[in-house]
């Protein structure tokens, strides 16, 4: 079974990036959202084995999706890693407190997010290929 | 198949392409900010988004190598988030150092896309920790001033305002550090605190949040929109809008709650002081958080909330749930040149196809067969002309992309020059090709930096000379036919006529008999000629090796013509008159000898008989008179010095060319109908013949020479020498 990524971020050389590092992995489904509101109206309806949130965004935030998923059922247990720039720890812990799993900070290599993702679903307990 | 590298330039092509668009609207903002600086209006909005557009464009350069790009950027959102947390005041020096950070991103960025491969990039494991190489630090460090070190946190024997407000901590917890900055700052200053509930269906909630900014907007701030899970069914979803305003609920009610059907309650403000500043919450990775439900909302029903039309709530659940907000593509502009090449090879088919059907239709035993043909090619033809539209439609980009970057010039070069000027901008949406409008921002820069430097006046000699103590520079941008004309008009000292003739006798560019002799027009066309400057000093920004003759063989490269109006004491104007596109002509075609010429039809005015009895010789040129005027004549078997018996009996044509001001006529033996061409650059051998802009195939192997009219008028009404150019063994 393919593993199903959902990357939320509004700089689309970020999302092209972490698709980019995460399709070297072969069978991997990216989904790709601009925004938290998009985020919003594709969440309830899909599930993912991961969702990859930008904090910093306009109008929805990171946080507050962070947040909502934890508030929809099928997201209860999502694994959530959120990105965020290095000298942003306030909003990383945040992240952690309102139930994201990870966090990474900007810059980072292809390597981390994929070592990462992989560890965050090995955590949830369905580490399956 | 794509190779890892391939993928490894489309990433870098993707990084380039964002990191354009962040820094061109980024440019936008701060010309927006320049302007409420000085009207001492500033929108916090504004300074976030450009906050924001920073630090966006700091993490990917981050994420991908660009060490020297992060760093500026890196520079300048310290300073910007120093202003959106109001820790520095936007001042004029301030918005310099933004300005100039603008410009260090421009450069990197045209680097990369020109040296490609040696850049700055480093790994980041190797990257060294002090700025190498070219280091543009010292323009872009703000100096310390500006930054006044950051505070640990609040005072703590302040009150932090948010503990006093009647506000959930887990409505705390969600927001960034700088929604909370805002939030605390309308307390301070004693703004009202609403939380608005709307209700939005998951189809239409771009437009209804638009809506929404779109009213809240004139009478306060919205800090951040919650989404809530709770009263939300799989087709809506409930947020709970935060917003400071100064208006009243009742107004905010009538305002925001149009129907009725949304719920605004406020928020208050406690006195007693217990309330601890709520803290993150620790550790554990399964905080529930309770969302805010405000009394005022009644329970899960539908009941007095925001529907939306029942049209957009009937789509089904996979219609909508991946439908992207972004519906724009980016395209390689080397894919819509291969796109148009197609075209342009179609018509050719198209061309032959029609020449077909016509010999067809000289067997009257086909007669018949060749009408269909003839229909179907119609038809064809219809639709090739909408693609080829369709495609040049999308090849075109507003005008204002180099407007904006124009403005940022304008900007400097008159703080440099301790001017004053105010720039006016019309027709910014006006749009030509992409080619068009990259070529035009070094022609265009040049003639601003002229402007101001040697056109406006300084703000003291103008109020001596009764004029308003800040000039403008007015860029005017619309559409003419098939061609887009940009206007350049200042209202400084203008040229003076006289100066222009003496200068021009000085140069050795003209004798003093023929500077006597000069119209006024041909006075000011002096500027266009290399080697001519009339700025009695050469300063820096003029002193750059271009002069206006650059310029003018810029635009005449884009099949373009400017001409300039000038009068002492009011001002001068250059006008810039382009064709649309580069991609695809309209031409002429027109036979010499045994030669086929196309000449752009943009370039031709009209074709007449070449009337013997009209021709005259003034000054050793032939002139034609033409309803009372004269007009320069060029034959073209002269001017690549085609081998043929004159034969005076024989009726020849002449095909007038303007462009500006100026007519030239070329003495051509036929004239062979119009056609579509796409101009192919020309061979090595003859990409050095003057008088040719290219070749273009014209489907029946033969291969015809595109005339490069602009240049010919140029040079023959310049020239008073031979301007034989010979084809040598080119053959038809």
């Amino acid at each position: 079974m393919s593993l199903r990524v959902l990357i939320v971020d509004d700089s689309s050389a970020m999302r092209a990036f972490v698709r980019a590092a995460l399709e070297v992995d072969g069978a991997v489904d990216v989904v790709e959202s601009v925004s938290g509101f998009e985020a919003l109206r594709i969440l309830p309806r899909e599930s993912f084995d991961v969702v990859i949130v930008d904090v910093n965004m306009p109008d929805i935030n990171g946080l507050e999706l962070v947040a909502f998923l934890r508030k929809t059922p099928q997201h209860r247990t999502t694994p959530v890693i959120i990105i965020s720039t290095e000298a942003s720890s306030r909003d990383q812990e945040r992240g952690i407190a309102l139930g994201a799993n990870a966090f990474l900070s900007k810059p980072f290599e292809p390597e981390e997010l994929r070592a990462l993702v992989a560890r965050t679903r090995e955590a949830r307990g369905d580490g399956r290929t | 198949m794509t190779t890892e590298g391939d993928k490894r330039d489309a990433l870098r092509d993707e990084f380039l392409a964002e990191a354009q668009e962040i820094v061109e609207s980024l440019s936008r903002d701060l010309l927006v900010l320049d302007q409420s600086q000085k009207e001492s209006s500033i929108d916090p909005d504004l300074v976030n988004e450009v906050f924001r557009a920073v630090h966006t464009l700091k993490g990917v350069a981050g994420m991908f190598g660009y060490a020297e790009l992060g760093r500026i950027a890196h520079q300048l959102e310290d300073l910007l988030d120093a202003l959106r947390l109001g820790r520095v005041e936007l001042t004029q020096e301030v918005l310099d150092v933004l300005f100039e950070g603008v410009e260090d991103f421009q450069r990197l960025l045209s680097e990369e896309r020109t040296d490609g491969g040696k850049d700055e990039r480093v790994s980041r494991s190797s990257r060294p920790q002090t700025s190498a190489g070219k280091s543009v630090a010292p323009s872009i460090a703000p100096p310390p001033a500006y930054l006044p070190p950051k505070p640990a946190s609040a005072k703590p024997q302040e009150v932090d305002p948010l503990s006093q407000l009647d506000l959930d901590a887990n409505v705390l917890a969600v927001l960034t550090e700088y929604e909370e900055h805002r939030l605390r700052t309308n307390v301070q200053q004693g703004v009202g605190l609403y939380r608005l509930r709307v209700r939005f269906s998951l189809a239409s909630i771009d437009a209804s949040l638009e809506e929404l900014k779109a009213r809240a907007k004139p009478v306060g701030e919205i800090i951040t929109y919650l989404p809530s899970m709770e009263g939300g069914d799989g087709d809506h979803i409930d947020l709970d809008v935060l917003l400071a305003s100064r208006a009243n609920a009742g107004d905010l009610r009538d305002l925001l709650v149009a129907g009725g059907d949304a719920i605004l309650s406020e928020i208050t403000i406690r006195r007693d002081l217990k309330t601890p500043v709520p803290a993150p919450m620790p550790g554990g990775g399964t905080a529930e958080v309770q969302f805010p439900r405000p009394s005022a909302v009644p329970s899960e029903t539908d009941a007095g909330v925001p529907r939306a039309p029942a049209e957009l709530r009937d789509l089904s659940a996979d219609q909508l749930s991946l439908r992207s907000v972004a519906s724009t593509v980016r395209v390689d502009i080397r894919k819509l040149d291969h796109l148009m090449n197609i075209v342009g090879e179609l018509a050719i088919v198209r061309s032959a196809v029609g020449r077909v059907t016509e010999r067809i239709r000289g067997r009257p035993e086909l007669r018949q067969l060749a009408i269909d043909l003839h229909r179907v090619n119609r038809g064809f033809e219809r639709h090739l002309a909408e693609l080829q539209d369709g495609i040049l439609d999308v090849r075109m980009v507003p005008l204002g992309h180099v407007f904006d970057k124009l403005a940022r010039v304008v900007r400097q070069v008159a703080r440099e020059h301790g001017k004053e000027v105010r720039l006016s901008v019309t027709g910014a949406e006006t749009e030509v090709d992409k080619l068009i409008v990259e070529e035009l921002s070094d022609p265009l820069m040049h003639i601003i930096r002229n402007a101001i430097d040697h056109g406006i006046e300084t703000p003291e000699v103008r109020t001596d000379a009764g004029k308003r103590r800040t000039g403008t520079l007015a860029l005017n941008a619309y559409q003419k036919g098939n061609h887009v004309v940009i206007e350049v008009e200042d209202d400084g000292r203008g040229m003076d006529e006289k100066r222009l003739r003496e200068t021009a006798i000085q140069r050795g560019i003209a004798t003093s008999e023929s500077a006597r002799e000069m119209s006024r027009d041909e006075a000011y066309n002096l500027i266009f000629l290399p080697g001519f400057s009339t700025s009695a000093s050469v300063t820096d920004i003029s002193g750059r090796g271009v002069g206006m003759d650059v310029v003018k063989t810029n635009i005449a490269r884009l099949g373009g013509v400017i001409d300039v109006q000038t009068e002492v004491g009011v001002g001068t104007k250059f006008t810039i008159t382009l064709p649309v596109t580069l991609a695809i002509i309209n031409a002429l075609l027109v036979r010499v000898h045994d030669r086929q010429f196309a000449i752009p039809i943009a370039a031709v005015q009209e074709a007449i008989v070449l009337e013997k009895r009209h021709l005259r010789t003034v000054e050793g040129r032939e002139v034609l008179s033409l309803r009372g005027s004269t007009l320069p004549l060029c034959r073209l078997t002269e001017l690549f010095q085609l081998q043929r018996p004159i034969d005076d009996t024989v009726r020849q044509f002449v095909v007038v060319s303007s462009l500006g001001s100026r007519r030239l006529g070329f003495v051509v033996d036929s004239l062979e109908g119009q056609q579509d061409i796409v101009i192919k650059s020309l061979g090595r051998s003859l990409s050095q013949v003057r008088g040719l802009s290219g070749a273009t195939d014209l489907g029946d192997q033969r291969v015809c020479l595109v005339l490069d009219a602009p240049g010919l008028l140029e040079e023959v009404l310049s020239a008073t020498t031979d301007l034989g150019i010979g084809l040598g063994g080119y053959a038809s």
